[in-house]
């Protein structure tokens, strides 16, 4: 194991900037997006929640990995050319920002009762109160479920091993096929992705305690 | 609650069931297989002409299946029975050193580094690497891929080949031949690299491509047994040779690659 | 157009269904099987047992913070170093199980935790032994409150075999990539088909968790 860590370290961590890029890029994006679609759940407009609930609904109900190779075999094909880091990416940004809307939804939702009103009452606009008032303190509710669904998006980001995306997975696969060795390629790659999800569940878990 | 418990120890014994039963690697695979009658191959299930699933009864179906199948009539006798798994470039060698299967017969070469850890058969189908373009493109042989992506499958040696003849080539790596010849539709990459047996029968599935500037390395394909399996590999050996004498190698290698474009099957022909 | 008529023969169809019967089955084991071996890792970890909770707890915080794709190689290509060689159904239903097991242990554990504290102590008081207060009074509650949780969970569990494929696992996605890989026309249709059967497989098991989530409480 420590062989081929030493032997191909500079693959490995070449993989673990990869991965870490994708998965910072995919939570970045699904964070705004998750936002957006999380308040149009809620707004008073009817159309407006019911495209929000269609696209959580939808995107939460399709394997990632379908996602994912959608955009990098069928979009490229008809609409435009995406590479594999790129693709692999957007199916992550867009699985995400599901779970990311779902969450931030029920933070909002156990905010507003009385808050929405009281905040309308003081002469605030809707939008006013929603961004002043409710999601400020929607957002430090979610924080620990958003710290898990960074913690998944690492993981997931290994779908990216199916379309090159050149993450920790990928390289894993390459390593394992030059050295015969499955058993300790993976487990080498293991470790590092334990290195980033460990730390940051348990510190989760800490903030959950820590806000109960 | 408490009824659900008795499905533990139930659905374990039938996990455990499944997987067991099968002989360890150390202990003579020659004598296994005489024993149950039965050879379990590791066979592709994503090319075409070698080993290619076929979606109306989902067995695999090819040149290299075909051999498999007679392979194992002249080890064991006409009731020999032969079993298929479908593996990918990535997975057939861990499977056959963990002992899954028997031996491997997919499209595999025999290399150096292989030879390491695997024994293998006499060559028993002469291959060589060479590349699959679009019609139109520019790219006349391998060397003018110098600065384009070339797309190849996971656990191919054709990968590491092509970093020798074309060092600036920017290779991205798939998980099997289905997935890289639709990504070279979809223009991820500017050629797909392999073997041209390989490549011809993705050639004959996509009309608008084509195998380019001849074969730049010799792939001879060899039938993978596990290591210390002399008996074995010498009855496979035995059993290419006399088919190569009777002539049903020719007729398989007839059966498909006869109609195959641009693809001079009869040089192939032993005897 | 000519394209899906085609992708849609009935020979194709037939095969992708075929592969969804395989991902349901592999769900649908799995599953039950996790529920088990979850509920059990998870009261374990939460009884405080020397040593053993910490060393079980330790267990699945390491499965739970690693990619579903590295155990399914650990299992297909591990395994056999331990005498088991299981085929490609069973080392996904290993696989899945191993994941998911780690999932609902913790699903249990804090479902319990936010029952109990006062429960336990006024079951005990009762003269309720430990194990009799958990099977009778903690028990019973904390489930009916996590079956949405556990719905949602069965639901990944479901999407997850799609990464079985990498192991040629006979399943959905990858009798899909079998079909378009053997004709690049029916990409599209099938990635349609394959978005329209998740989502009508998995939808159908949200609603259902909703409802029974919405019935509870």
């Amino acid at each position: 194991m420590i062989d081929i860590f030493t032997k191909f370290s500079g693959q490995l961590f070449v993989g673990l900037g990869w991965t870490i890029l994708s998965s910072v890029i995919a939570l970045f994006f699904s964070l705004i997006i998750g936002t957006v679609f999380a308040i149009m759940e809620v707004v008073p407009s009817k159309i407006a929640r019911f495209i929000g609930r269609a696209y959580v609904e939808i995107l939460r109900n399709i394997p990632l990995l379908v996602i994912t190779m959608f955009f990098y075999l069928v979009i490229p094909k008809y609409v435009m050319k995406i590479n594999g880091f790129t693709a692999g990416t957007i199916g992550l940004t867009l699985y995400t920002s599901a779970f990311i809307a779902e969450t931030i939804r029920s933070g909002i939702q156990s905010v507003s009762g009385g808050q929405m009103e009281g905040a309308r009452s003081t002469g605030m606009t809707y939008w006013q109160a929603m961004r002043y008032i409710i999601l400020p303190q929607a957002f430090k509710i979610v924080i620990p479920p958003l710290g898990n669904q960074f913690v998944n998006l690492v993981k997931n980001s290994s779908v990216l091993a199916f379309v090159a995306g050149f993450d920790l997975m990928y390289q894993a696969n390459s390593i394992a096929s030059t050295t015969f060795d499955q058993i300790n390629s993976y487990l080498v790659v293991g470790v590092l992705y334990l290195i980033i999800t460990l730390p940051l569940s348990y510190y989760m878990q800490y903030l959950e305690k820590k806000l109960a | 609650m408490k009824k659900k418990f008795w499905l533990l120890p139930l659905l374990a014994c039938v996990l455990m069931l499944t997987g067991c039963g099968k002989s360890l690697s150390d202990q003579s695979v020659l004598d296994n297989v005489k024993e149950s009658n039965t050879i379990t191959w590791g066979v592709k299930g994503d090319v075409k002409l070698f080993g290619l699933i076929d979606v109306r009864d989902g067995q695999q179906k090819g040149f290299d299946v075909d051999m498999a199948k007679a392979i194992t009539k002249r080890i064991l006798g006409p009731k020999g029975k032969a079993e298929f798994v479908t593996t990918t470039s990535q997975s057939r060698i861990p499977l056959l050193k963990n002992g899954n299967v028997d031996a491997i017969i997919a499209t595999m070469t025999i290399t150096p580094e292989r030879k390491k850890i695997i024994s293998f058969s006499h060559s028993y189908f002469d291959a060589g690497q060479s590349i699959l373009v679009a019609k139109n493109s520019s790219i006349k042989s391998a060397k003018d891929l110098n600065g384009k992506t070339v797309i190849g499958v996971v656990g191919a040696n054709s990968v590491e080949n092509i970093k020798k003849i074309a060092p600036r080539a920017k290779v991205i790596e798939l998980q099997d031949y289905a997935q890289a010849m639709n990504a070279l539709k979809s223009g991820q990459g500017d050629a797909l690299t392999t073997d041209n047996g390989i490549l011809f029968g993705l050639a004959v599935q996509n009309p608008g491509y084509e195998v380019r500037g001849g074969t730049f390395t010799v792939e001879p394909y060899g039938v993978a047994v596990n290591k210390g399996q002399t008996g074995f590999t010498k009855a496979v050996d035995k059993a290419v040779l006399e088919m190569q004498h009777d002539g049903e190698y020719n007729r398989l290698i007839k059966k498909w690659f006869g109609d195959v474009p641009g693809f001079k099957y009869k040089e192939l022909y032993r005897r | 157009m000519q394209n899906w008529i085609s992708a849609f023969s009935w020979l194709n169809v037939h095969f992708l269904l075929m592969g969804l019967w395989v991902t349901i089955y592999i769900s649908v084991i799995s599953v039950i099987l996790s529920f088990i071996i979850g509920s059990i890792l998870g009261i374990i970890r939460y009884s405080k047992i020397k040593f053993v909770s910490k060393i079980v707890g330790f267990i699945i915080d390491i499965i739970r913070n690693v990619p579903l794709l590295l155990i399914i190689f650990f299992t297909y290509f591990g395994l056999p170093n331990f005498g088991l060689r299981p085929e490609t159904i069973p080392a996904a239903v290993i696989a899945m199980t191993v994941f998911e097991s780690s999932m609902i242990a913790e699903i249990v554990r804090s479902g319990i935790q936010s029952v109990s504290t006062g429960q336990m102590e006024g079951a005990r008081s009762t003269g309720m032994s430990f194990v009799q207060a958990l099977w009778h009074v903690v028990l019973p509650q904390a489930y009916k409150n996590m079956i949405p949780t556990i719905i949602s969970q069965f639901v990944s569990l479901i999407k997850d075999t799609s990464l079985a494929t990498i192991i040629v696992v006979p399943e959905m996605m990858q009798h899909a990539q079998v079909i378009y890989g053997q004709n690049s026309n029916y990409i599209l249709p099938m990635f349609a088909a394959l978005a329209v059967l998740y989502f009508i497989v998995c939808f159908t098991l949200s609603v259902i968790g909703n409802v029974i989530g919405k019935h509870l409480t």
